[in-house]
């Protein structure tokens, strides 16, 4: 056996040198993120929960393209489309299952009229599974919600894409 | 306690005695809570995090927090238990963790039963604490308790040998078994104490090791990381512990952290110097005060020695992996038992050539 591990050995010397190093340490400044109370920033890409935008004038962005549905790879989209009373051709059914979505973001790729966006809020986590299969009137309500700060970050990332 | 029945007549002195045993375990447990705490915001620190603060202020009442959360969970007991053991093995181990409290001297006088073989009782009685770890790892019925409770035995008994021989060295030092005693023949200044003792300055090297050999043996008499084996949760889940839940879990839980700081005190008084300061105040400054004040210093002394020594304990948790189970065999049997023995058969012959006893 090596004589000099031996002796580190029988002095302890690596414990008291990992004793000094922990007490350091406890002086540093902390890692900690009070998290409820404090929030890391996050990316204007962040991918976040879905939602459905609509133009200023309040008309829904969709066309029921069904691109999204098409790339959706957890296949969580579902579209059902009907050309409406006044002729334009809008959905009739998006239901979004948050359960499969992998939160890939191909969804928003894929939208040639920016409708469906995956917003900055991480925080939709509910009680009950049957809670998170989000439908049309969910999408667009949150649109409504976090319009401003979907519209800020596409802003912020465009210059990018 | 028998000197109390006589001064005050029986009633009266039994009355007496459960006063100071449910004064004790009140201001004990109450110390426990903020002990339990202070181990996880030091190992919190030293991982750069912040540990417990959003109850109360800086967390301080999260002890209290967790121990409401346990009291309102549910018991669950495995189909396969042996209910009756299941059940009486945190009892078991948290009554045996108390009971060794009891000849725990704080302050001069200050101490609910005063045995003259005090040692002797600590020793046996944490020792038999392994009998609620076997107790529970058997009675669970399942695979990882009853592993984690083998290891506990063996790991136990193995570091018993060696902090028996330990605490022989001391007792040949002070030439008595009563902790009082011992406390007091380290009085008059840090360099009396055990840990030092530059009045045998013969004994330094010798006593400097039995502390350190005292405090790893106390780790692994614990359960303690790097010791950790029988509820390493890499390969026990948690060991013993797997199939308790409510209040079953936090009595385990509470007597663990009881042998714990009974560990950090049994150095303290050992090693330390007990309840004396590090320089002795003369009696003329000392005299001043009335004896309970003067007492409430000297208990002051004894709870800051118990917390530095408890900070080690936390800080050892936070920087040391854990060792193998060989490993910490060969440690046991073959560094700290001949090495204490060793150890005993210098002090002893120092005690006897030197004349330290009468």
């Amino acid at each position: 056996m090596n004589v000099i591990q031996t002796l580190r050995g029988i002095f302890l010397t690596d414990f008291l040198s990992a004793f000094v190093l922990g007490i350091k340490e406890m002086f540093r400044r902390k890692a900690t993120v009070n998290y409820p109370f404090e929030k890391n920033p996050i990316s204007p890409r962040f991918r976040g929960e879905h939602a459905l935008r609509r133009y200023p004038n309040g008309e829904e962005r969709c066309i029921a393209c069904k691109l999204c549905e098409a790339i959706c790879p957890a296949q969580a989209i579902t579209i059902e489309a009907e050309p409406r009373d006044d002729g334009s051709r809008r959905t009739t059914r998006y239901d979004i299952d948050m359960v499969k979505c992998i939160y890939c973001g191909f969804c928003q790729e894929a939208c040639p009229v920016d409708a469906i966006v995956e917003g900055p809020n991480f925080e939709f986590a509910t009680e009950t599974r049957e809670e998170l299969y989000y439908d049309k009137e969910r999408l667009l309500s949150n649109g409504d919600r976090w319009e401003r700060l979907i519209a800020k970050n596409l802003e912020q990332d465009a210059p990018y894409r | 306690m028998s000197g109390l029945i006589e001064n005050n007549g029986l009633l009266l002195g039994w009355l007496l005695v459960i006063g100071q045993i449910l004064l004790f375990t009140i201001v004990l447990l109450l110390s426990l809570a903020f002990l339990l705490l202070m181990d996880r915001k030091v190992w919190a620190g030293v991982m750069m995090r912040k540990g417990p603060n959003v109850v109360g202020p800086f967390g301080l009442f999260q002890s209290f927090a967790d121990f409401g959360k346990f009291l309102l969970k549910e018991i669950i007991i495995p189909a396969g238990a042996n209910k009756t053991v299941f059940l009486l093995a945190p009892i078991l181990s948290l009554t045996l963790a108390f009971g060794a409290w009891a000849a725990i001297p704080v302050a001069p006088g200050w101490v609910v039963a005063d045995l003259n073989v005090g040692i002797l009782y600590l020793f046996a009685v944490s020792s038999l604490g392994v009998y609620g770890i076997i107790m529970g790892g058997w009675a669970s019925n399942s695979k990882y308790p009853f592993l984690g409770s083998l290891r506990s035995a063996a790991q136990m008994v193995s570091y018993e040998v060696s902090i028996g021989l330990i605490i022989v060295t001391v007792i040949l030092l002070a030439g008595s078994m009563n902790l009082s005693d011992i406390v007091n023949n380290q009085q008059g200044g840090f360099w009396t104490w055990h840990l030092f003792s530059f009045n045998h300055i013969l004994m330094f090297p010798i006593m400097v090791v039995m502390f350190v050999m005292f405090y790893i043996s106390a780790l692994a008499e614990t359960n303690r990381p790097p010791f950790d084996l029988p509820e390493a949760e890499s390969e026990l889940v948690a060991g013993y512990q797997v199939e308790y839940s409510s209040t079953p879990y936090l009595l385990f839980m509470i007597g663990e952290y009881l042998n714990i700081v009974l560990m950090c005190a049994m150095m303290a008084i050992l090693f330390l110097g007990g309840w004396h300061g590090p320089v002795a105040l003369g009696s003329d400054f000392v005299g001043l005060f009335p004896a309970w004040i003067v007492n409430l210093g000297h208990l002051a002394w004894f709870m800051a020695k118990v917390v530095f020594i408890f900070f080690l304990f936390a800080l050892t948790k936070a920087v040391v992996p854990r060792y193998r189970y060989d490993q910490l065999m060969r440690l046991g049997w073959k560094i700290f038992l001949p090495t204490a023995l060793v150890c005993v058969v210098l002090v002893g012959g120092y005690v006897v050539y030197a004349g330290v006893q009468s």
